[in-house]
């Protein structure tokens, strides 16, 4: 019986996995000529495991019900609120990447899998309550990702992007790993209950150690400063679908399983890792905003703006309690949207030939030649930098509405008198596509799936995101009164 | 306190989303429609403010055509204004339509883009006014900066991408310690009501780092010397209906954010504080006066002595009393239309020379006398001469503060004398004088367009001038109510004035019931009572 209601809390994953290795199949046998087929197929893929996933989030599902296979798995709100956001990443890259693809004939049938693989391993991470499963769902996610990122094989910027992130993405996997160890050598336990159970005592140098090394490996994967360095790189060569996916999915996976790891598993002694949190964010957010500064690569200016946002969204994990995680999670939610107006905005910039423009020159007065275009990219940025009445200030506004009731003023003054800085670089891609006179080199046509998503997500960050609010908030309170369910 | 003056219409949310509208359909169109949308919306939203002010209850509650609706998670959509937000909404209306009207041969590029900034300008700065959820109000407030962003950067002259970064950053960064004090004020009060927290009373302590807080933002808003310097660069920048907008009623938020938050919020804290801002006002007046002596620009000459009229503001709301409060609202009321005005009179030369430089012109009375007649009465009207707007509004703050402090009063008067100095060097560069170049002496004289634009303002500023009551009258009992609330906090006097014993206006029925009483101090009981009745 025990197996069986396992079985219905993983169904989402059983899926995925099954669904994933039937398409293996037909790709072997279809090959890559069957590869927008397969893509097709994984897009239903995920929307079924969206629906399968959904009811524990509306329902907010928490406690000892949701744990599956003797307590390495949760089904409860939280994680399905993260999931059905890695689904979403997922979802757009899939419909974004054909069309990227086959222009340079480089669509192969094992990418959708790619993806799909990917997928049920950060729905492990997200789900996961115990230092074993947490890792190999990281893994599995990471080397999808690895492959993922080199998947222009002839390309050589997207080569070293995947080298790079396979380099140090082993090594912060190695350092992550290196710090489960000496947790479970001080705890004597790889559960998340155990090591809560086992850290109410006092903490020992070892312990301190140990924590200190696992959020240095996951500062890693959600690319926060210090541990930001690969960032800018990869996501600059590797493809821009690609780029779609890592700025949304394994983010949210990786800020996810960081709220599950600090704040149930380090959650006895929220004062062993605030400093941390707090230094790391505050990091992020300066160091996002000024290194974007210089740059000229629309693709590298994004990933500057992801280690930004990062560094805000770590401003909710550092109040440490339940009002900051909701918060984190409404920003994540948010940010999600930003990220695939941005991404989906960036595609559909293309020269007559249709090869991707990337740099920002090239935007120069894009709003007299594609103004719609230009207006959805201006609303993304002035998003990005948290200036109302768009959404994007709504995250901001609930992760310092956390921090100044937690009591934690310095950091929000500080946080928030940063983000001017980075309104500065923001501002700048407005300058270039509103102020300058017309490069004229985006001239490229955009498919209809495109500007279908493109509609949908800027709709989703425009004022009328202000509707979602309340439905946003109950549904990121039931995830985070889940989290902070425990038993 | 809740009280709806009967009318469940909900004409402020109406005169928010006829802008709005008309901002979505001028981008959809060309140069023509555009023009003609803008036109008319501003044109509608004119006809609303008219029936708001027509159906505003002297003697009603103090907020009146209340809404709310609870569509959002955190904040509520919640308007509703008093006679101070009524009258800054009416000056908004009234000075939207003057602005299409400047812009309507000078825009030729992105016309259609141009006019929608402009409609979503007046749909932000009415939502300011008439927002009463703090968090609503700080939306809008903030929101305000894409489009005047824009604005600057698009259609500004030579250096606009300088000044519009600066201008963007600057007030960015004003505004953010604010929205941090907000969360802290509404974690603490337990809720985003903006009347309820105009009763609120915050600890002492806590009102310091609240009050600079929100100082920072509205100095720079308002703007304030030393952080003014961004003004004279946008506005220079700034096309000339660019220019109305800001001088005529963005800079009017900083004032309306002094009196609608900092001093009722926290009335121990601006007591406090009010020596650093008759400090900064008097090095204003001054200092800014001064400079606007020596320019060249014309718009930066009336740019900084926008920012020399904006510190009789502060100094007037620092007054701690009921002539003070009342005249820097006439102030900012006069400056939006005399500001507006000089910046059109300039634009209208502007745009027959295409220069800015004082030199070029000369003898323009020659040629352009019905110019010169409207420039001259904008001009007595920014000096304060008496008859006119500015004379009125000056008077009064410069009379509320000394009963506070003569030495402030004194060095502020100064500035008067220096504002008729520059003024009159102005006019009489331009309009006076030899016609010495033969281009300047063969533009034509105004046209139909631009009488049309000159007569209201010309009769507003009169009006003002020499019959003043009418704009005191909504606004009397919320100035009147703010001054009791402050009354607890009001610093003592170095002129130790003694005013006659008026008794105090008759009773004021459901009238700033949650302000507490104490009215009848001695200072307070106004010149302007007899006319209450």
């Amino acid at each position: 019986m025990d197996i069986l209601r396992s079985m219905v809390i993983t169904g989402a994953e059983e899926v995925l996995s099954v669904a994933g290795l039937i398409l293996l199949l037909a790709a072997a046998w279809g090959g890559d000529k069957a590869s927008r087929a397969i893509s097709i197929a994984a897009v239903a893929v995920l929307t079924v495991c969206a629906v399968l996933t959904v009811p524990a989030l509306t329902s907010g599902a928490m406690g000892a019900e949701t744990s599956a296979w003797n307590g390495q798995f949760k089904g409860d709100a939280f994680a399905a609120f993260a999931k059905l956001l890695i689904y979403v990443g997922a979802a757009v890259t899939l419909i974004v990447a054909p069309a990227f693809f086959e222009r340079s004939k480089a669509m192969r049938a094992e990418f959708p899998l790619l993806i799909l693989f990917a997928s049920m391993g950060m729905g492990m991470m997200v789900s996961a309550t115990d230092m074993l499963s947490l890792y190999i769902g990281l893994e599995l996610n990471s080397l999808a990702a690895y492959v993922l990122a080199s998947f222009l094989r002839a390309d050589e910027r997207s080569a070293e992007a995947g080298l790079k992130y396979f380099v140090l993405g082993s090594l912060a996997s190695g350092i992550l790993l290196y710090g489960v160890s000496l947790t479970y050598g001080f705890m004597g336990s790889t559960s998340f209950e155990g090591i809560r159970a086992a850290m109410s005592g006092p903490l020992s140098m070892g312990t301190t150690f140990g924590i200190v090394f696992v959020l240095a490996g996951l500062a890693f994967k959600i690319s926060a400063a210090p541990f930001h360095m690969w960032t800018p790189d990869v996501y600059e060569g590797a493809p821009t679908p690609v780029t779609t996916f890592f700025a949304i999915a394994p983010k949210v996976a990786a800020l996810a399983l960081l709220m599950r790891v600090s704040l149930d598993a380090f959650g006895a002694q929220p004062g062993a890792w605030q400093q941390i949190v707090i230094f790391v964010a505050l990091l992020s957010i300066v160091i996002g905003a000024l290194g974007a500064i210089g740059q000229d690569n629309i693709k590298r200016l994004m990933a500057y703006s992801s280690i930004n946002n990062v560094g805000f969204m770590l401003i909710g994990l550092a109040c440490t309690n339940q009002a900051g995680a909701a918060a984190m999670l409404v920003y994540l939610a948010i940010y999600v949207a930003m990220s695939v107006a941005g991404f989906v905005a960036v595609l559909m910039l293309r020269d007559e030939e249709g090869a991707p423009v990337e740099s920002i020159a090239a935007m120069a007065g894009l709003s007299k030649t594609r103004p719609w275009l230009a207006l959805a990219l201006a609303m993304v940025m002035f998003s990005l930098a948290g200036i109302p009445p768009l959404f994007g200030f709504w995250g901001k506004f609930l992760v310092f509405q956390a921090a100044v009731q937690a009591d934690l003023l310095a950091l929000a003054a500080i946080g928030i008198a940063a983000s001017v800085i980075g309104a500065f670089y923001y501002i700048k891609v407005v300058k270039v596509m509103y102020f300058d006179e017309a490069a004229d080199v985006v001239r490229g046509k955009s498919d209809a799936a495109q500007r279908v998503l493109l509609v949908a997500s800027t709709v989703a960050i425009s004022p009328l995101g202000y509707l979602l609010t309340k439905a946003l908030g109950v549904l990121a309170g039931n995830a985070a009164a889940a989290l902070f369910h425990f038993a | 306190m809740t009280g709806t003056s009967g009318m469940a219409f909900p004409i402020l949310s109406l005169m928010l989303l006829v802008p709005l509208v008309g901002a979505v359909a001028c981008l959809m169109v060309g140069r023509e429609a555009a023009r003609a949308i803008a036109l008319a919306t501003t044109f509608v939203d004119l006809a609303l403010g008219a029936v708001l002010w027509a159906s505003y209850d002297l003697g009603g509650a103090q907020w009146q055509f209340q809404e709310r609706a609870a569509i959002f998670a955190g904040f509520e959509w919640k308007l509703g204004i008093d006679g101070i937000a009524l009258l800054l909404i009416a000056l908004t209306v009234f000075l939207m339509p003057i602005c299409i009207g400047a812009s309507w041969n000078a825009i030729e590029k992105r016309a259609g883009e141009y006019y929608a900034n402009f409609l979503l300008m007046e749909t932000l700065m009415i939502g300011v006014f008439s927002a009463q959820d703090l968090f609503l109000f700080y939306i809008m407030f903030e929101a305000g900066l894409i489009p005047m962003y824009l604005i600057i950067g698009i259609w500004g002259g030579a250096d606009r991408i300088y000044a519009s970064y600066k201008f963007f950053l600057y007030t960015l960064l004003g505004s953010v310690l604010m929205l941090i004090a907000m969360m802290w004020m509404v974690n603490e009060a337990g809720t985003t009501d903006i009347p309820t927290l105009m009763a609120y009373s915050f600890a002492p302590s806590a009102q310091t780092w609240l009050w600079l807080a929100f100082f920072a933002s509205f100095a720079v808003k308002m703007p304030m010397w030393p952080v003014h310097t961004w003004l004279p660069d946008a506005h220079v920048q700034a096309p000339t209906a660019g220019s109305v907008i800001l001088a005529g009623v963005l800079l009017k938020m900083g004032g309306y954010g002094f009196i609608r938050f900092s001093l009722p919020m926290f009335p121990e804290a601006s007591a406090q504080f009010a020596p650093l801002v008759w400090g900064l006002s008097m090095a204003a007046v001054v200092i800014t006066s001064l400079i606007a002596l020596v320019q060249h620009d014309m718009k930066k000459l009336i740019a900084y002595s926008s920012v020399a009229h904006m510190a009789i503001v502060t100094v007037g709301l620092f007054a701690f009393n009921r002539q003070g409060l009342e005249g820097s609202m006439l102030i900012m009321l006069s400056h939006g239309l005399v500001a507006g005005a000089l910046f059109l009179a300039v634009g209208v030369i502007y745009d027959r020379l295409h220069t800015r430089e004082i030199d070029r012109y000369g003898g323009l009375a020659i040629n352009m006398p019905a110019y010169a007649l409207f420039f001259m009465l904008f001009t007595m009207a920014s000096v304060g001469l008496p008859g006119t707007s500015g004379f009125v509004g000056e008077f009064l703050s410069l009379m509320g503060i000394y009963a506070q402090s003569s030495w402030v009063a004194l060095v502020c008067t100064t500035g008067i004398i220096l504002g008729a100095a520059y003024m009159l060097y102005l006019y009489r560069h331009v309009v006076f004088g030899v016609q010495k170049h033969e281009d300047t002496a063969a533009m034509p004289d105004l046209d139909g367009r631009e009488w049309a634009m000159m007569i209201p303002l010309a009769v507003a500023v009169l009006w003002m001038g020499v019959y003043p009551e009418t704009f005191l009258a909504p606004m009397r009992r919320d100035i009147a109510a703010l001054d009791a609330r402050l009354a607890q906090a009001r610093p003592k006097g170095d002129a130790d004035l003694r005013l006659a014993a008026v008794p105090p206006a008759a009773a004021e029925p459901g009238h700033g019931a949650g302000h507490g009483a104490g009215h009848g101090e001695a200072n307070e009981a106004g010149h302007e009572q007899g006319s209450a009745h």
